[in-house]
């Protein structure tokens, strides 16, 4: 299969859906002229014109709003957020509107939009610029919200989120832009609300997600090495959580580790472990490990920064430590 | 400008009907048969009416948490309205919004908003999706004095008039932002000057007269539709009654409420000048009166009368599609 970038990937499900539906169009700061930071944009003004891909003011809530908006009145509008840390600045819009337009108005609407949020930590962004903040979103009724580890799925979730009826928050780690993997030609869509078993296991289940998967994958194989066998779960959707695939392997394994970027305290993996120990506790031969963040901005200086990263070893050593 | 009989008694029955359904609100929670909050557009009726009498269908509108003149003025029904204020699910949310989120999408009315501040950017995204369909559709944005000191205010002032969308900003100046006069939080006294600052035209009429509305927001619309780009629109007027249903309204003496509503009630102003100047009769309004009076009582009875939704229906509505594609 040929291999492309991950930021070649979600460009491809761009012009792709941009092509197959004229309401599709982008609107963010930067994309048009410059081709977004990470050049995840290039070549779109050129292929659909600066109509359809907009480089908007420094406005977060007027370009969430205007989303919301122009979803209402019959368009599918993605709309970059420059950062994921942006997103706060708009959240009246996320949480107060977006989520709640189709509820509370009964259903009488759908509301076909999707945010794109580059998040994680990368080459000294410092507080602002680094933060993973997909679990504030899990907390929300009415979103969905997804986050691809590679290429294929960042293709394969973007063209499904564009096409979803409902709104979709996309997360896409900025260290993940210039990796690459193999990505099927064509019209493949990743369904929204499903996990993938990227490797199976009999000793533990590793959960984890967006960068953090290579990592865990890496951990896996030399957890391999000393005879562990691991079964890695991709969430790929953290809203609706894939409940059934994680609990399957949960109750073949007895074990549970889950490892993300993201801050430990209130994050994602406390929802799974709170979901495994209420529904699964008996099947449990160990105490569920949660790998996270800890409870700090991300600090600028590198000597700093790489204190608050998950690497492969401490997967590692976390399931050594309740495989024993 | 001289108008026909029946575009004169239109204004005056969507005005009534207005009026009409908000004293029957303020009545039924009074009476502790409505839950939740309820907020009145009594005495700004001239608004609503004189701008959404420029609309078509299928223009949009946004509202606020006093949005129920709004609603009718674009067209709603107000027996799914009131079945909404009361939870049931005949209403237009069947009972998931009540009296503050009301939306009726088939007539482009994109919602009331609880979030004060909140429309804006709705209403600048419905324009935008006009441009981008090379429609003349138009967006109307309805907000308060009190929603203008929101930051939503310059971010979709700015985008619109640096897009040039079609877009109608129309500021309901009633002097208090909830329970604080307009004056001791804002430093100018027309919000219509803060236009200017974006480019943009701006007009101030009296929006206690409903022709004045009318024909400014007639002129203001046509131009929008056209092409020329976003306008803001400053309509003084004054809220007669609380900032909701119960409010004990201490920040203001009764006899400043008697004396606006002495000199300048929308509907009392254009009951006189359409009988003084236009040749209407009394026995014309009151037969108008009594229609919509009986029709609001089918709507109440209505509403008392429907459902509740059941507990199965609680997350009806939650997403268009079904939690895995």
């Amino acid at each position: 299969m040929r291999e492309i970038s991950f930021s070649e990937a979600t460009l491809e499900a761009m012009s792709e859906e941009m092509e197959r539906d004229e309401r599709v169009f982008i609107m963010g700061e930067d994309i048009a002229r410059q081709g977004g930071i990470f050049g995840q944009f290039k070549g779109l003004p050129q292929k659909f014109g600066v109509e359809r891909v907009l480089d908007t003011p420094i406005s977060e809530t007027a370009i969430v709003g205007a989303g919301v908006g122009a979803a209402l009145a019959g368009m599918r509008p993605v709309v970059d957020m420059h950062f994921a840390d942006f997103i706060t600045v708009a959240m009246d819009e996320v949480v107060n509107q977006m989520a709640k337009v189709c509820y509370m108005f009964g259903g009488q609407c759908s509301l076909p939009l999707v945010l794109r949020a580059p998040d994680g930590i990368i080459r000294s962004a410092a507080a602002q610029h680094s933060q993973s903040l997909e679990a504030w979103f899990l907390h929300i009724p009415g979103l969905k919200v997804v986050i691809p580890s590679n290429p294929a799925d960042a293709k394969g979730l973007l063209k499904a989120a564009i096409r979803s009826e409902d709104p979709v928050l996309y997360f896409e780690h900025k260290a993940l832009f210039a990796t690459k993997g193999p990505v099927p030609d064509g019209d493949v869509l990743v369904p929204i609300g499903k996990a993938r078993v990227v490797r199976e296991g009999a000793d533990v289940t590793l959960v984890s997600y967006s960068l953090m998967m290579n990592k865990v994958l890496k951990a896996a194989e030399k957890l391999a090495q000393d005879g562990i066998e691991a079964e890695a779960i991709d969430l790929r959707t953290i809203s609706p959580l894939d409940k059934d695939t994680i609990f399957a392997s949960v109750a073949k394994t007895k074990r549970l580790v889950i490892v993300h970027e993201a801050v430990k305290t209130g994050g994602v993996g406390a929802e799974i472990a709170a979901l495994v120990a209420e529904e699964m506790l008996d099947y449990l031969d160990a105490p569920i490990i949660r790998l996270g963040a800890p409870f700090v901005p991300v600090p600028f200086s590198p000597a700093l920064e790489k204190l608050v990263k998950i690497e492969v070893e401490d997967i590692v050593k976390a399931v050594q430590g309740i495989c024993q | 400008m001289s108008y026909d009989t029946e575009f004169l008694l239109q204004l005056y029955r969507q005005m009534v009907k207005i009026r009409t359904f908000e004293e029957k609100a303020q009545e039924l929670f009074l009476a502790g048969e409505l839950p939740g909050f309820v907020h009145l557009y009594i005495g700004e009726e001239a608004i609503a009416v004189g701008v959404c009498e420029n609309l078509r269908q299928h223009d949009f509108i946004t509202s606020t948490h006093r949005g129920h003149g709004h609603c009718i003025a674009k067209g709603a029904d107000i027996e799914r309205m009131m079945a909404e204020l009361y939870g049931k699910r005949a209403g237009y949310c069947k009972g998931k919004g009540g009296s503050m989120h009301i939306a009726d999408f088939s007539i482009g009315m994109l919602g009331a908003n609880g979030v004060v501040g909140g429309g804006y950017n709705l209403a600048v995204g419905a324009a935008l999706a006009c441009k981008l369909r090379n429609e003349d559709g138009v967006a109307v944005c309805f907000f308060g004095d009190g929603a203008s000191n929101r930051g939503t205010f310059h971010e979709a002032l700015n985008m619109a008039a640096a897009w040039k969308l079609p877009v109608l900003f129309v500021c309901e100046n009633n002097q208090y932002a909830s329970t604080t006069p307009y004056r001791m939080t804002t430093a100018v006294e027309d919000i219509a000057v803060r236009a200017q600052g974006y480019g943009m035209p701006a007009r101030i009429v009296d929006g206690n007269q409903v022709l004045e509305v009318y024909e400014t927001a007639r002129e203001l619309i046509e131009a929008i539709r056209a092409g020329q780009g976003p306008v803001l629109l400053e309509c003084k007027t004054y809220r007669v009654k609380g900032h909701y249903v119960g409010d004990p309204e201490l920040y203001r003496t009764r006899q400043e409420v008697e004396m606006q509503v002495a000199n300048s009630d929308p509907l009392k102003h254009f009951s006189q000048k359409v009988i003084a100047e236009n040749g209407l009769t009394e026995g014309q309004l009151a037969a108008v009166r009594s229609e919509v009076g009986a029709g609001l009582e089918r709507a109440v009875e209505k509403a008392r009368a429907a459902e509740y939704p059941g507990h199965t229906e609680l997350f009806a509505g939650l997403y268009a599609e079904s939690e895995v594609q």
